[in-house]
């Protein structure tokens, strides 16, 4: 299990530097100067000419490209061409509030995602099953920015019982947790539906299982049935796909965030991209990529960890 | 015959479906000796499985129990609470299965899914307790180092060692009637006889009454005291196992005895039953065999031919036994 481990992790860097260079390509093609970006509107062209040499963007793509992966690996992101602020400086800033919303926004959808699946499953064809589906497509239907929008106006301004912009101090205050409720509440929202059907599916799969059989013919009752010997084998497909969608999920930390004026990565990448900041858009993809990979590499030890005929292979 | 462990009365299972209820087993009566095995022989779709999920009551949705009494010596289990009902599953009455492969967790430790059972009927036993009696049960399957075996996964062995530690799961809590639905059929053939020695062995040690599900005859002929022969959802010929092979009345039996290859035999075929089961939802009026019945008159397509008693003990459902059938037959 060990050497899968570093296996899976030596993978991980060859899709890195892909995510690198098509980041860099991207900026390429985006048809803005950063010269004339930096250098304001009022510049005369020898100013914008003197700061594109500076930023050293009149040099071969490949050349620039290397130094951009130079830097990269001794940590330096470059600096920000709006406000000079060092590009890792700002991420580092931002990336504890995304995480935050991750975990508040997954720790209570995946249980309740999983709980429902279940039911679904095993009252399959009832009128459970069907208001749990209805509930689910629903649920994953709704775009999380009209999800966001609709909580705002009602919870936050009609009934005013929750704030909604920015972020309201440490978790463990009662102000943190305040402001952290309805961004979470619309990006886990969202998540619920996704995670209900692929755990109905898995755990029906399951139910008709010979070894399910055997367990009710040993006497067991139907709870330990359904959670030890249904749901227990249905989780190894549910945490793949689970993860896999944790990954679309950080797309919709983007919206959410911005919505909510969340001051994470998420809504620091729409900034930076609005305003042309090659440097921090750059950087921000660099972070939301790393994000995913490390999501997969998760699932992959998980998964390991749940099927005991992968750790002995 | 009177000394039953099992009684099964009229029992009829039948799947709800768009066009009415269909049976699939149909009207069954049958005991079960104690201290004895059983056969219940027949083609595939001819309702055995669905019998002894039926005792079990565990015969999957939509299918239900629709009338009839399966009575363990004083109590109807077709009566019994869910919650009663489970008290009797594992520990009174319990099953083995044909697929050894699919019949375990993949998840769960070998020993784990052995003292889960046990718990279920002993909630009171310590953990260690419980492992000591799992370690003792591999070793009466005569698994080898059952000390190790017990913290592995059911991946980690083959098919017959599968299916020792599901009996091993099976015997843990001591029950009375061991159910074994088509036990070595997914097996080797070395393997199969080795399965076979440990179940009659274990039968022998324990006095525990056995159902043995199969469609080998070969099987029942080593294995079985008492037979009972299943076509369409009902019994049609049930004896001890002399009888069925010495003086089978039925035409079924007879076709089916004709089917086993044998060695002492200079034949340049086998004989076969044309045709195939029917399906529960086409059952032929009258005499459900008759479409397929080499000796059918016209009283058979009219009238569904009951059990009847030809000699003390055997019983078949036919109208024209007992004639010299064999003999017709075989020419």
């Amino acid at each position: 299990m060990g050497r899968h481990a570093v296996q899976r992790i030596l993978m991980a860097i060859p899709v890195l530097l892909g995510v690198v260079l098509v980041g860099f390509l991207l900026m390429q093609v985006v048809p803005t100067d950063p010269a004339l970006v930096r250098a304001g509107p009022t510049a005369t062209p020898d100013v914008v000419e003197a700061l594109r040499r500076d930023l050293g963007l009149d040099r071969p793509l490949y050349e620039q490209f290397g130094l951009y992966l130079w830097r990269l690996v001794q940590g330096d992101l470059g600096v920000s061409i709006i406000n000079n602020v060092p590009v890792i400086h700002e991420l580092g800033n931002t990336i504890g509030p995304t995480l935050e919303l991750m975990v508040a926004s997954l720790i209570w959808a995946i249980p309740i995602g999983i709980a429902l699946g279940t039911a679904g499953a095993y009252w399959r064809g009832t009128v459970i099953d069907r208001l749990i589906t209805g509930f689910g497509v629903a649920g994953g239907s709704i775009p999380v920015f009209f999800l966001g929008l609709a909580l705002i106006w009602y919870v936050g301004f009609q009934l005013q019982l929750l704030p909604f912009t920015g972020r309201g101090g440490p978790l463990w205050t009662i102000e943190g947790l305040k402001a952290i409720a309805l961004p979470a509440l619309t990006l886990g929202g969202t998540f619920i539906g996704p995670v209900a059907r692929m755990t109905r599916t898995a755990v029906l799969d399951v139910l008709g299982a010979d070894h399910v059989r055997t367990a009710r013919a040993k006497g067991l009752g139907e709870y330990r049935v359904v959670t030890r010997h249904a749901l227990r084998n249905a989780l190894i497909p549910v945490v793949t796909l689970v993860g896999l969608q944790i990954g679309y999920l950080l797309g919709g930390a983007v919206v959410t965030e911005t919505v909510f004026s969340w001051p994470g990565v998420g809504r620091l990448a729409v900034g930076s991209i609005l305003s042309a900041d090659f440097p921090m858009a750059q950087g921000t993809i660099i972070v939301l990529s790393l994000g995913f990979i490390i999501i997969n590499l998760v699932v992959d030890v998980l998964y390991a960890a749940l099927d005991p005929r992968m750790r002995t292979a | 015959m009177t000394d039953a462990l099992l009684r099964i009365e009229d029992l009829r299972t039948v799947f709800r479906s768009s066009s009415g209820d269909i049976a699939v087993v149909d009207g069954v009566t049958l005991d079960v000796p104690r201290g004895k095995t059983l056969g219940i022989v027949g083609e595939s779709g001819c309702g055995k499985s669905m019998l002894s999920l039926s005792i079990m009551r565990l015969v999957p949705q939509p299918g239900r129990i629709a009338q009839g009494r399966v009575m363990l010596e004083e109590r109807d289990l077709a009566a019994l609470s869910s919650a009663e009902m489970r008290a009797v599953r594992g520990s009174e009455i319990a099953m083995i299965f044909q697929e050894p492969m699919t019949s375990l967790n993949p998840v769960h430790s070998i020993g784990d899914q052995i003292t889960e059972a046990m718990r279920a009927h002993d909630p009171k036993a310590s953990d260690a307790e419980l492992q000591e009696r799992a370690i003792e049960a591999l070793r009466r399957v005569r698994i080898p180092s059952p000390e190790r075996r017990f913290a592995e996964y059911p991946h980690q062995l083959s098919g017959g060692m599968r299916q020792r530690v599901m009996i091993a799961m099976a015997l843990s809590c001591k029950p009375r009637l061991l159910i074994a639905d088509e036990p070595t059929t997914a097996l080797d053939v070395t393997v199969q006889a080795q399965i076979l020695d440990l179940l009659r062995e274990l039968q022998q040690e324990t006095g525990m009454s056995v159902i043995l599900i199969t469609h080998d005859l070969g099987v029942v002929a080593e294995m079985v005291d008492e037979v009972a022969v299943m076509y369409a959802g009902r019994v049609v010929e049930r004896g001890t196992a002399k009888d069925i092979f010495e003086d089978p009345q039925h035409p079924y039996t007879i076709g089916l005895l004709g089917s086993i290859p044998r060695i002492e035999e200079d034949r340049e075929r086998l004989l076969s039953i044309d045709g195939s089961v029917p399906p529960p939802f086409a059952f032929p009026k009258g005499c459900r065999f008759n479409p397929r019945c080499p000796f059918a008159i016209r009283a058979c397509t009219e009238t569904d031919p009951p059990l009847r008693e030809l000699s003390p003990g055997h019983r078949a459902a036919c109208i024209r036994a007992p004639v010299e059938l064999a003999v017709d037959i075989a020419a």
